[in-house]
């Protein structure tokens, strides 16, 4: 009997060896473990052996139905991961066959340039302000301490419009306007930048358009001084292009500003770069806003925001900024 | 303005250092660099030679054989292209290795067979002018003496410096070598001084007064007006220091008289001009503003008529003769004729001066002066003793013809009684802690007076210096000369909180769903060309502008339609057909009654080239949702430029606030665009500052929910988002959406009706549905529909 269970154990284990899908593992586990196989068979004859006999059987018997069941789950595990392996293998994918992008959209160069300076002044303690394009002679000039007949008038290549009296509507020679409207409209202390699109008579070429941006800032505050202008300019350098670059100011002249400067940047080549102008404003500049001089100080600064742009990417023609092509916006 | 090393020292002789740093200085300032040039450098080996034989080459037509004496006493051969020199004529010439100013070496060498010593020189070969057609012939500015002697040594040329500066509307005194010279000496720490110019005191017995007379009949335009004659004038040509100045500050020798003049208003700043005194009858000069409508002819024979703002020279006669501080009159011109002349030296209103040139259109380097505010005061005095000093160095005039003494007359100068200066302030405004003698030491290195008046300064505004008027003004110069870069770097101390608005964080949304949506943002110039407003279908009523550059550059738009459809267009003609983009920019509407500007307004406008209006109407929901925009509906329009039967009005809580759809064939083709463009268009500003981004929280049911699809059968003229608004009504609270998700049109229809499918969500707060009262919603839906739009359920 002993003899007859090792060799359906040994029987069972060859023939789930030899099993190659789950119904015939299925089969021979039915037929050597289930209700009518050979070791049911058996158990049932237990009862007729003498004690000694029926210890050594029952023994057997179970090395027989452990050894089947181990089979069994080594038969099931190797049939079962091969059917899930034969499932992936049927649905191999080459990766690189690839129909479809999902495609972004761009924002404009001059939009990420204003976007990342306006996080910096914001960082800083400043607000946003923004306003018309088209303004008047009050507003683009006069109030900003330039006289009709001032020499400066000239500089800046107003481009009119058939608006008003002659020369009294512009579209903005620079962002200063806002400058006026804010301080109108509010009280100080004040601390804004003011972004935005100016406008003058210049042609088209590699580097000038006729409408192009700047950003200007305005602090008005109790003790403002030309120092504290020089190092709200160095901070933002800093925080702009990084804390290797270096910042100075030079003499220069705007009406509206007294004293004036511009103010320049460091290059890697040990140059400096000039990038805009600045100045403690001009008390006639307050004056016309109803700001008391003797009480508030402030300081104003200005400069390109297209040029930034351009020379963040290097562009060698600022006319791609207007051109709208879009093998160039879908550079950025 | 351009200055010379070497002429700065005639009045800082201290002036010392390297060009670069002397540079720095200078643009430390405020007179900033924009270039240097090392001049008169580079000539080591050019010599000066004498022409002593020549002959044609017996091989070659192009070149001759010329004989020099290189100051050996020998003849020297050389091959020469140039053939414009005579024997006898005195030339540069380049030595056997001379290294040239371009780099090339000169080497002896045989052209054609014959040997070649060395190079006579073009004048633009050696820097010293443009010429470069024929050898530069220099007899006359040289000496025979000389001949063997460089170059530098037989015409005076100094290596030097120029530095071409730029100098602001506020340094009046930066316009000249003397003011240029000042500022450096003060930047420096070095003196300077005026050199004494010594004039002839002129026969006895011959007085300005009898040969002239000046009256100023407008006090206003004229402050002062100093008049000199000198006679017997002799008209030739200047020495050659001065014509190498003359040219290296960028004016061209023209004459002794013209050349004198120039010298003396780039030396001292002040600009003058000469009459011919027979010319000007009984010398009578009348200075008054002009007769509206008056006319002159101009030195540069142009006959131009005046307004009543201009000011003129008139004569005894009241005959304008000059445009005063603008320019001369051709009646009185210098000429060969001229005897005798008479010099002005004046000081005229800059704002007068400014709307002339402007109103002419004739700026000038006198004017350029005059506009910034030229010196009143003792400067004028010295102008004038250095031209007649000049004239009569150079031979324009000799020591007889120099009459003694000048008319002077003055008529209102500019009030600068001394200005109390604050110690406090100036240091508040610096953010400095200088005391008021340092700045009174800053004040005077410039000539400003500084008299110390307690803690403060009563500072006296020297008579170069018209644009300094008030306390800030001595302020800043104050800060120059202190040196903005010793300035110590502090923050505004006031706490501020920075901050986006609402409507610029709405913005950046709107653009950040659009980028996300796929659309390329795009900024074309905001200008359009006349017409482009009628080809897109839409009333020509755009603001236009006086001076445009280009006239396809000439209307402000008002609509993003004409600016999107040429940007889609230029795509389209690089191979580059569908795009989508979006752009969010000003337009510039009808002014509001009363208004003088333009109602300007921000819009923004969504172009999706190869796409139909529904994909517009997406990107509308899009932004309805993310802004929470309440009640967003689409009212039946046909809006200009638009598609008639693709297009709608929005309305966002009951007011329009933009279009949707598609853009209309022949627009599209005036443009050159091919195919469909989807089209959206709203007022961004007047929606954001609408009723919107109220996202208030909605419990989550946490009971299950239960779907029905319903397809009914609606006729064409019947809008779906009518039947999707029936549906929520009959729905109440328990539909808690609606989608629709399949439009049939076609077999098994009534022509005029298509079949519209909707998937429809039933939830309840409370409590788990009943089949019931799913049943009993459904019917109520589809009975609500048939009702409100007579649309069956499909069978």
């Amino acid at each position: 009997m002993i003899e007859q269970l090792r060799n359906a154990a040994s029987e069972a284990e060859k023939r789930l060896a030899e099993a190659t899908d789950l119904d015939q593992l299925s089969a021979v586990d039915s037929e050597f473990l289930g209700k009518k196989s050979v070791l049911t068979g058996l158990k049932k004859q237990l009862g007729g052996l003498d004690p000694d006999q029926r210890r050594n059987a029952g023994q057997a018997l179970n090395e027989a139905r452990r050894r089947i069941e181990t089979a069994v789950i080594e038969a099931r595990t190797r049939l079962e991961s091969g059917a899930l392996h034969a499932r992936y293998e049927a649905e191999r994918l080459d990766l690189t066959e690839q129909l479809e992008q999902i495609e972004r959209g761009h924002y404009h160069l001059v939009t990420q340039a204003r976007d990342r300076l306006e996080d910096v002044f914001v960082g800083m303690g400043f607000r946003i302000a923004e306003g018309p394009e088209v303004e008047t002679a009050w507003y683009n000039f006069e109030a900003l301490n330039i006289p009709e007949w001032h020499p400066a008038r000239g500089s800046f290549d107003t481009i009119f419009v058939d608006l008003g009296e002659p020369e009294e509507v512009m579209l903005r020679s620079h962002t200063s306007p806002v400058q006026i409207r804010t301080m109108e409209n509010q009280e100080p202390p004040i601390y804004i930048v003011a972004p935005g699109r100016t406008f003058r008579t210049d042609t088209a070429d590699a580097t000038h358009l006729p409408a192009f941006n700047q950003i200007e800032g305005l602090v008005v505050d109790r003790g403002i001084t030309l120092g504290d202008l020089a190092g709200t300019i160095d901070s933002f350098v800093h925080a702009f292009f990084g804390g290797e670059v270096k910042s100075r100011l030079r003499p220069s002249y705007f009406p509206f500003t007294e004293p004036s400067a511009e103010f320049d940047i460091s290059t890697a080549d040990g140059t400096w770069l000039e990038l805009g102008g600045c100045g403690m404003v001009h008390p006639n500049v307050l004056r016309n806003c109803g700001i008391d001089p003797e009480q508030w100080q402030g300081f104003a600064f200005g400069f390109g925001i297209d040029r930034l742009a351009v020379m963040r990417h290097q562009l060698d023609d600022i006319r791609e900024l207007v051109n709208n092509d879009v093998r160039f916006l879908r550079q950025f | 303005m351009k200055v010379l090393l070497s002429w700065l020292r005639e009045f800082a002789p201290d002036i010392d250092g390297d060009p670069v740093e002397l540079g720095e200085t200078l643009s430390a300032l405020g007179l900033a660099v924009e270039e240097m040039t090392i001049t008169g450098g580079g000539l080591d080996g050019i010599v000066l030679a004498k022409v002593l034989d020549l002959s044609p080459h017996p091989d070659a037509d192009k070149i001759q054989i010329v004989q020099v004496d290189a100051g050996d006493g020998e003849a020297t051969q050389v091959c020469c292209g140039a053939f414009n020199m005579s024997v006898g004529d005195l030339i540069p010439f380049a030595t056997i290795g001379t290294v040239m100013p371009d780099g090339m070496e000169i080497g002896r060498r045989k052209m054609r067979g014959q040997l070649s010593n060395g190079m006579c020189c073009a004048a633009a070969e050696i820097g010293l002018g443009c010429d470069d057609q024929g050898i530069m012939i220099l007899t006359g500015r040289a000496s025979e003496e000389q001949v063997g002697a460089p170059i530098t040594e037989a015409l005076g040329i100094e290596a030097d410096v120029l530095w071409d500066l730029e100098v602001n509307a506020n340094r009046p005194d930066a316009m000249s070598v003397a003011g240029v010279a000042r500022d450096l000496a003060a930047g420096l720490g070095v003196p300077f001084t005026f050199p004494g110019f010594d004039v002839p005191a002129g026969p006895i017995g011959k007085s300005v007064d009898d040969l002239t007379r000046i009256e100023i009949l407008d006090p206003v335009l004229c402050g002062r007006f100093v008049g000199r004659v000198l006679e017997n004038i002799t008209i030739g040509t200047s020495p050659a220091w001065m014509a190498n100045r003359l040219t290296s500050l960028g004016m061209r020798p023209i004459n002794s008289v013209v050349d004198i003049s120039n010298y003396v208003m780039l030396e001292l700043g002040q600009p003058n001009h000469t009459y011919d005194l027979g010319l000007v009858p009984g010398g009578h000069l009348r200075v008054r503003r002009a007769r509206e409508g008056e006319k002159i002819v101009t030195l540069d024979g142009v006959e131009r008529t005046l307004v009543a703002s201009d000011g003129v020279i008139a004569n005894g006669d009241d005959v304008a003769i000059g445009i005063a501080g603008v320019m001369g009159g051709a009646s009185t011109e210098i000429s060969d004729t001229t005897t005798d002349v008479l010099l002005e030296m004046a000081w005229w209103d800059p704002p007068s001066i400014s709307r002339s040139v402007k109103r002419l259109n004739l700026p000038s380097e006198a004017s350029g002066r005059f506009r910034r505010g030229a010196d009143w005061g003792v400067n004028i005095d010295r102008a004038c003793d250095r031209f007649v000093q000049l004239a009569v160095a150079n031979g324009v005039i000799s020591a007889d013809g120099v009459i003694a003494g000048r008319i002077d007359v003055e008529g209102e100068l500019p009030d600068r009684t001394p200005i109390r200066v604050r110690t406090s302030k100036v240091n508040g405004l610096l953010g400095t802690s200088l005391s008021t003698i340092e700045m009174a030491g800053h004040l005077s290195s410039i000539g400003f007076g500084a008299e110390v008046t307690g803690d403060d300064l009563d500072v006296a505004i020297p008579t170069w210096r018209w644009d300094a008027v008030t306390e800030t003004d001595v302020a800043e110069e104050v800060g120059r000369l202190h040196g903005y870069a010793n300035i110590e770097r502090t923050v505004p101390r006031g706490v501020q909180t920075g901050a986006l608005t609402s409507y610029q964080r709405d913005r950046r949304l709107v653009r950040e769903l659009l980028v996300g949506a796929g659309c390329d943002e795009t900024q074309p110039m905001p200008f359009l060309a006349p017409g482009d407003l009628a080809r897109a279908g839409m009333p020509e009523d755009g603001v236009t502008l006086t001076n445009p550059l280009v006239a396809d550059e000439s209307v402000l738009r008002t609509s993003l339609l004409p600016g999107q459809l040429k940007a889609i267009a230029y795509n389209q003609s690089h191979r580059n057909p569908d795009v989508s983009f979006f752009e969010i920019d000003h337009v510039f509407l009808a002014a509001e009654p009363g208004g003088i500007l333009p109602d300007e307004r921000e819009y923004l406008a969504v172009a999706l080239a190869g796409r139909e209006a529904g994909d517009a109407v997406a990107i509308l929901g899009l932004l309805g949702r993310s802004l929470a925009l309440p009640n967003v509906q689409l009212r039946p329009a046909v809006p200009p430029g638009l598609h008639p039967t693709r297009s709608a009005e929005v309305v966002v809580a009951g007011r329009v606030r933009g279009v949707v759809g598609e853009v209309a064939f022949e627009v599209a083709e005036a443009f050159g665009v091919s195919g469909r463009v989807g089209w959206l268009e709203l007022d961004l500003g007047a929606l954001l500052d609408g009723p919107h981004g109220n996202h208030r929280y909605r419990p989550v049911s946490k009971y299950p929910s239960s779907d029905v699809d319903l397809a009914f059968e609606v006729p064409e003229d019947v809008a779906a988002a009518r039947v999707e608004g029936s549906i929520h009504k009959g729905g109440g609270s328990l539909l808690t959406e609606v989608r629709l998700f399949d439009v049939y049109r076609g077999a098994g229809l009534p022509d005029g009706v298509r079949s519209l499918t909707y998937r429809l969500r039933f939830q309840a707060d409370d409590h788990t549905l009943t089949d019931s009262e799913v049943a009993a919603a459904r019917r109520a839906c589809i009975d609500m529909v048939a009702r409100q739009q007579g649309a069956v359920l499909r069978g």
